[in-house]
């Protein structure tokens, strides 16, 4: 019976997620629908500006201001998008000889922590070598402000 | 002879070109629908915002429930779902003491939170058969289911609030909600990037202490303190340290209250000072692993252990020093940065200077590395 509910719970999680994807698929067609019209505007506009100067500046304004909404609606779109992500950072681990002092940084493995002994090092095969540091590096620079 | 008045003059409305009557009068419209509703638009405008860092906020907190589950089956082979045990969890609250007649609180407190430890530990061992008898492995499930609970919490709060406001058309709901939220969800998103970091054991920022204290305990004998603590005996500077950390490399921060207290007593209060050290709040503008120095007991919490240090302390007239690292909140259970690890070294000079200068050759010193140890060794 758990089963059963549970099932359920995940086909409700899934159609859920899935209504938000059509919603938002939806919403882009509909934007770009916009657009496209906008940029039809704006070359009746072209065409008018000879004949009809006002019909041309109407149209124009009309064309002009559903490019900008439209282009920013999709932008807000994306910026969604690309906010919804879990940033996993890239952990590096610092491994040294004890006595030689040899380094090598290598990518985070699962199990390693600080002052872990792990095999012997190759210049030395009598020491074993060991975890001195395990640690992430934020590549983009914090904005500053200068006060 | 009455004339009367030219309609251009009262509404102006651009002259006879019919593209600048269009304007003005839909100048004129947009002026009047913001004076009636002008208030609503800005609302809408509001919820929309917080409609959107809920959508984000929902997003972390299911991938959070996710990764913890996958952690569980991972590490612990379960035999059945853990799942439902999970949610079951995710839910679970810690009622405070009663604070009416304060006195005697502390010790209340510390009893709840010592009942909530170990439910929460029996639950991972149930949860994770396979891990049971690997403390390590159970602390860093624990640290991770923790992380969820949070995530969860944070998310239904501020549900909460979006629903009520929308619900009452209150402005002023909707806009506290809104002015908070770039620091719940900056919260938010550091617990995200901390479920990993304890699924996998890796030191995260809070860990700054602890990987201070391990540096200088490294290589010399260890013995175990109450409550999840080790301490090295430990020649520094022509003075004896007693080195105090939480036990790692698995997540856990022990009761560094307990360790202090026996240590002093062990010692009959001969103690020449106390140097705690610990990863501190940066305020916006200061460097992260900017390390500084000042008095007082260095440590965050539910302020049961600060209390009993202070007790203790005060009882035999013992000096303490704190030197902590700068970070935020963010870097403090995310996986430790560059820039902490590499304050290590000059926090050791600081706490050297601090034994110069304030204690005499003999002295003994207890130095405490308070923080998570999850990652961190001895």
């Amino acid at each position: 019976m758990m089963k059963v509910n549970q099932l359920a719970k995940h086909q409700n999680h899934n159609q859920s997620s899935t209504a938000t994807q059509k919603i938002s698929t939806y919403l882009t067609l509909i934007v770009l629908i916009v657009m496209a019209l906008a940029v039809a505007a704006l070359l009746l506009a072209i065409t008018a500006y000879a004949t009809d100067v006002v019909a041309a500046g109407v149209l124009a304004i009309i064309g002009l201001i559903a490019l900008v909404l439209s282009g920013f609606m999709l932008y807000q779109f994306r910026r969604q998008t690309v906010q919804l992500k879990i940033e996993i950072p890239k952990v590096m681990t610092t491994i040294e000889c004890t006595k030689c002092g040899g380094k090598t940084i290598r990518e985070f493995q699962r199990g390693d922590y600080v002052y872990k002994e792990l095999e012997p090092c190759q210049k030395c095969p009598e020491t074993k070598q060991m975890i001195t540091a395990i640690y992430k590096e934020v590549k983009e620079k914090e904005k500053t402000y200068e006060v | 002879m009455f004339t009367p008045p030219n309609t251009d003059q009262l509404v102006p409305t651009g002259g006879g070109d019919l593209l600048s009557q269009i304007v003005s009068w839909a100048f004129y419209a947009i002026f009047i629908i913001f004076i009636f509703y002008g208030q609503r638009i800005q609302m809408y405008i509001m919820v929309r915002e917080v409609e959107n860092s809920l959508h984000k906020l929902k997003y972390i907190k299911d991938e959070g429930r996710k990764i913890t589950i996958e952690a569980i089956k991972e590490i612990g082979k379960p035999t059945t779902d853990p799942s439902p045990r999970v949610d079951r969890y995710l839910e679970y609250f810690t009622i405070t003491p009663q604070s009416m007649d304060p006195a005697g609180i502390v010790a209340k407190l510390d009893h709840l939170l010592d009942v909530r430890d170990y439910r929460l530990k029996e639950e991972v061992k149930l949860m994770a058969p396979s891990a049971a008898n690997d403390e390590v492995q159970t602390n860093n499930l624990e640290n991770t289911l923790e992380a969820a609970m949070a995530l969860n919490f944070i998310y239904k709060v501020v549900r909460h609030y979006y629903i009520q406001g929308k619900k009452t058309l209150s402005l002023y709901v909707i806009m506290q909600l809104q002015m908070i939220l770039p620091m719940v969800m900056k919260e938010a998103e550091a617990y995200a990037s901390a479920l990993k970091a304890f699924a996998y054991g890796q030191p995260i920022g809070d860990g700054a202490g602890p990987l201070v204290a391990a540096k200088l305990m490294h290589g010399y004998p260890t013995r175990k303190l109450p409550k999840n603590c080790i301490m090295a005996t430990v020649p520094l500077e022509g003075r004896t340290a007693l080195i105090i950390k939480a036990e790692g490399p698995g997540g856990n921060v022990g009761k560094p209250g307990d360790a202090v207290e026996a240590v002093i007593e062990e010692n009959e209060g001969k103690i020449g000072c106390l140097i705690m050290i610990d990863a501190g709040l940066k305020l916006e503008g200061e460097m992260v692993g900017e390390v500084a120095e000042g008095v007082g007991a260095a440590i965050g919490g539910p302020g049961v252990d600060q209390y009993k240090i202070e007790e203790k302390l005060t009882k035999y007239r013992i000096p303490n020093y704190a030197v902590i690292v700068k970070e935020d909140i963010g870097d403090a259970v995310s996986p430790m940065r560059k820039e902490i690890n590499d304050a290590v070294d000059k926090v050791i000079e600081r706490v050297k200077a601090v034994m110069v200068e304030r204690t005499k050759e003999g002295d003994k010193v207890i130095i405490v590395g308070v923080g998570n140890s999850i990652g961190v060794g001895q």
